[in-house]
């Protein structure tokens, strides 16, 4: 991610783009533009199916008057087709008249959050796709019973400038490398799955740093475990959660509660808490964007503000919320670099990056020795959230059964359910073996952006597990 | 696609005709855009009026394919794309299987997808119309606040020309309005949303739209946490359009012949009960999904999957038919033009029953009205068959509605409940998603909760 590359568009075009923005009388507008060159490439059935390579160019322009934003995107940078797109922006912002506005423009200093060894346009689509091989070959090798692999591989090399009539000028280059690979196994039960993903904000050296055979072995022996899985009791049970695994319950539980959107309009089971005890005192929740080459890391964020690491809740109290322009506007205090979008052609709104909890006092292997009937999550799914009432679901993908203190068997797939605050004032072990998990995409509102998340070992001490057994 | 896009054809065409010999060439070019309107309180919360265009490009030459596309229909850019996928090509192995469509007689059913009235509505009545939904909602429980009313539109032109001989463009447009709202009794805040799809603004119900938004936010409130225990359910058409859309994998063509369906090897089989039948049907004027072509460009076509209980058949694009030594039944999928072509159901209809939902429900003493469900891309495995997701509703007794219940889970597997239905309501909804709604009747599922 260097600096001293050339712009995307010029600053003396950007500050015209602006003012034609704000010419209709709107007290801010702002230009964002990306250009980003992807390459994927997928195995399935032992068998590279194609390679496929994606360019996406253009710009979102964003004016806001009053309560109102309008919003118009365009492929075409030209100063020509970036002015179209304000005054359309502009137009459907406000439909009265006003005054130009000059603007004046100032760089601003991203974060320095990863340094890029390999960059993935000058890696061969030879070694690209030599790593799924590798990946087939591993899973296959696990056993027998493995009756189908597929593997994908995706890169990316993002360029984003952002403008805004307030003097910003920002820009950032944004590498993103993943691996992912589900199994299929087979058995006298039927078929089960496993699945592993890697991916980190940097180039082709995270499959230096890490053992791409380890984790396509890690996901053919998750299916070929849960062909002897029992189904999963039903009913309200402690839950211990595997370091690393289970961060997607605070994503879910807390994390989207706690963004000023939805705090702004009453839709969430956090409003009106800052101050207060919200989770047990075990539990400190960060989001921090600088979280070198995880999956959320950002040097700015999508609204051109430095990516910063926020403390959301400091032992069980609540003590801010994550925040993107428009609502930090609204409170008068500075966002926190929460502000992302999917693409040029989105608008920016209040989005997580790396949200996890700190490190607890407890031993993990205690926390399994003192729960005497439970259930192990080692692998969780994705999640969903309803943020006014606090219910949310998350699928466990790898979980057992706990009896008097000792893992046993497997079990098959299913859903927890709970309430968040209700979950989170249930923590009462909390492990001092932090990790980072998958990668993520999160979804809100009709948009995917890139999260982190990571937790150590936890015991929560009840929780609804979705299962059939009685 | 009934009214051509000449000018986009002839950019598919000029791309297809570069094939050099030994080379299939498939080229997809699109271009769209879209209004969206978002109302909060009284006040417009943002207007976002975006075009976008691009083409996608899949190369093959023996048996190996490769593809690119781009946001542009810059001619540099074209050309770029169609360098890419042929450099592409070299990385991908050998299948004797790999290739394009190639014409099959079969004549796509016209359908009307265009509507010059929605293309003409002004902006300002598009504004209007989204504050006058979100007045109705609040005005029909003073118990709901907003928390957003919403118009959506688009268009979209494509148009697609493979080296086979396919060759065809068309254009599209559609809107819906939802509303989202907030109801709140002392600590406790629920969620609801209504919405309602047309050809354009003048087939909306607002008046529906916002009484089911204050309706799903208020039922909930004061819901308790059922006890654990099985027992008869009752999907409500919007959660059962949701089981059928997550059965579509099983009849997966490719999914079949790479060993990762339920429904492998069962065909011809009792899969079901032996009054369950369903279709897919994209050619079903109806069906939110409908569509004349699939997304290789053969014509979309009436299939039965599942006749009186037994397994008929699974659905194919050209490269999975292959595959399994049939021929496509027209359904390969495409996500536009930066998408390559996949398979699955286009339109799926279960066969409706005889009653309606309060029928239905009358004749059960104890069991529960299923009026949502969270987390089935997290708790559902369409592989292993493994059913589980958040759910909320009403409790049945003695053949009525009860108290509202949330915070649990249902749990089966796919297998079984499609051998545990008892009953298929007539209540048919053809909801903007990729199966219709009815009410469903399932026994012998999991109710887990306290």
């Amino acid at each position: 991610m260097s600096n001293n590359q050339s712009l995307l568009v010029e600053p003396d075009v950007l500050s015209r783009v602006l003012a034609r923005g704000k010419s209709t009388g709107a007290e801010f507008s702002e230009v964002f533009v990306e250009d980003k060159r992807s390459t994927s490439a997928g195995l399935d059935d032992g068998k590279i199916e194609q390679v496929s390579s994606g360019r996406d160019r253009g710009a979102g322009i964003r004016v806001v008057k009053g309560e109102t934003t309008g919003f118009a995107h365009t492929s075409d940078l030209s100063e020509k087709g970036l002015l179209a797109a304000a005054e359309a922006a502009a137009a459907a912002a406000s439909r009265g008249g006003g005054g130009v506005n000059a603007v004046a423009l100032n760089a601003v200093v991203r974060h320095p959050v990863n340094a890029i060894e390999k960059w993935p346009d000058e890696i061969a689509k030879r070694d690209k796709v030599a790593i799924l091989q590798r990946v087939d070959s591993a899973a296959r090798a696990v056993h027998r019973a493995i009756v189908q692999v597929s593997a994908g591989y995706g890169d990316s090399r993002k360029r984003i400038l952002i403008a805004n009539s307030d003097g910003v000028l920002a820009a950032d280059e944004q590498v993103r490398t993943l691996l992912r690979v589900s199994v299929v196994a087979s058995g006298d039960g039927g078929m089960q799955t496993g699945f592993q993903s890697l991916g980190h904000t940097i180039g082709f050296e995270v499959f230096d740093q890490n053992d791409v055979e380890e984790l396509a072995r890690s996901a053919a022996q998750q299916a070929v475990t849960k062909l002897s899985a029992r189904p999963a009791p039903s009913g309200s049970l402690p839950v211990v959660i595997k370091h690393g695994s289970g961060g997607v319950l605070f994503h879910e539980a807390c994390g989207h509660g706690l963004e000023a959107d939805i705090i702004s309009k009453g839709a969430s089971v956090y409003k009106d808490k800052r101050g207060e005890l919200v989770a047990s005192p075990l539990v400190t929740l960060i989001d921090d964007g600088t979280m070198t080459a995880e999956w959320g890391a950002i040097g700015i964020d999508d609204e051109g503000h430095p990516s910063q690491r926020n403390v959301l809740i400091q032992d069980g109290v609540l003590t801010d919320y994550m925040w993107d322009y428009l609502r930090a506007r609204k409170e008068g205090r500075r966002q926190s670099g929460n502000g992302r979008r999917q693409s040029y052609q989105h608008l920016p709104m209040v989005r997580m990056t790396n949200t996890f909890v700190l490190n607890g006092p407890h031993d993990p292997d205690a926390i399994v020795r003192d729960t005497k009937n439970g259930v192990y999550v080692a692998k969780l799914g994705g999640g969903q959230v309803d943020t006014a009432s606090g219910d949310f679901v998350f699928g466990m993908t790898e979980a057992y059964l706990i009896e008097n203190g000792e893992i046993t068997e497997p079990l098959r797939d299913g859903n927890l359910i709970g309430n968040g605050p209700q979950v989170l004032r249930d923590i009462d072990l909390l492990g001092n073996d932090f990790a980072m998990g998958n990668p993520g995409t999160c979804g809100k509102d009709g948009q995917g952006v890139p999260v982190g998340d990571g937790q150590p070992t936890l015991r929560v001490k009840s929780l609804t597990i979705g299962g059939t057994a009685a | 696609m009934n009214v051509e896009v000449p000018e986009l054809q002839a950019i598919a065409d000029r791309i297809v005709a570069q094939a050099k010999a030994g080379e299939q060439i498939e080229a997809y070019v699109g271009r769209g855009g879209e209004t969206s309107v978002r109302v909060y309180e009284g006040e417009l919360e943002h207007f976002v009026s975006a075009q976008s265009d691009g083409v996608g490009i899949r190369v093959v030459k023996d048996g190996r394919t490769g593809s690119a596309y781009a946001g542009t229909l810059d001619e540099s850019a074209i050309a770029e794309v169609l360098a890419e996928a042929r450099d592409n090509v070299q990385f991908g192995t050998q299948d004797e299987f790999a290739g394009l469509a190639m014409p099959d007689g079969v004549e796509p059913v016209p359908q009307k997808f265009w509507d010059d009235d929605l293309a003409n509505y002004p902006t300002e009545s598009k504004v209007d119309l989204t504050k006058d939904l979100e007045r109705r909602a609040l005005a029909a429980d003073a118990r709901v606040r907003s928390e957003s009313a919403n118009y959506d539109d688009g268009w979209g032109e494509t148009a697609f020309a493979t080296t086979t001989g396919i060759r065809t463009s068309g254009r599209a447009n559609s809107c819906y309005v939802s509303v989202v709202t907030l109801a709140d009794d002392g600590d406790e805040t629920q969620t609801g949303f209504g919405f309602s799809v047309g050809d354009s603004p003048k087939d909306f119900d607002l008046d529906k739209a916002a009484r089911e938004a204050a309706d799903r936010a208020t039922r909930l409130l004061g819901a308790t946490k059922p006890a654990t225990k099985r027992t008869t359910i009752v999907l409500d058409p919007y959660v059962t359009s949701q089981f059928i859309s997550v059965l579509s994998s099983a009849f997966n063509g490719e999914n079949v012949s790479k060993g990762r369906s339920i429904f492998a090897d069962r065909l011809g089989e009792q899969v079901a009960v032996p009054f369950f039948t369903l279709v897919d049907d994209p050619t079903n004027k109806l069906a939110y999904t409908a569509t004349d072509i699939d997304g290789e460009g053969l014509a979309a076509r009436r299939n039965v999957l599942i006749q009186d209980g037994v397994l008929q058949m699974f659905v194919h694009s050209s490269y999975s038919a292959r595959r399994m030594n049939t021929v496509s039944t027209g359904n390969a999928t495409r996500g536009g033009f930066a998408g390559s072509p996949g398979v699955g159901c286009l339109a799926m209809q279960v066969t409706p029953g005889a009653k309606s939902q309060a029928e239905l429900i009358a004749s059960i003493s104890d069991g529960v009205l299923i009026q949502e469900v969270s987390g089935l891309h997290s708790g559902v495995n369409p592989i292993s068959g493994d059913f589980s997701t958040g759910a909320s509703g009403m409790t049945i007794v003695n053949g009525a509605v009860g108290a509202p219940i949330r915070e649990f889970t249902i749990g089966s597997t796919l297998q079984r409940m499609l051998q545990d239905i008892i009953a298929i309501g007539n209540d048919v909804d053809w909801l903007p998603m990729r199966a219709a709604g009815l009410s469903l009747v399932i026994a012998d599922v999991t109710i887990s909760g306290s």
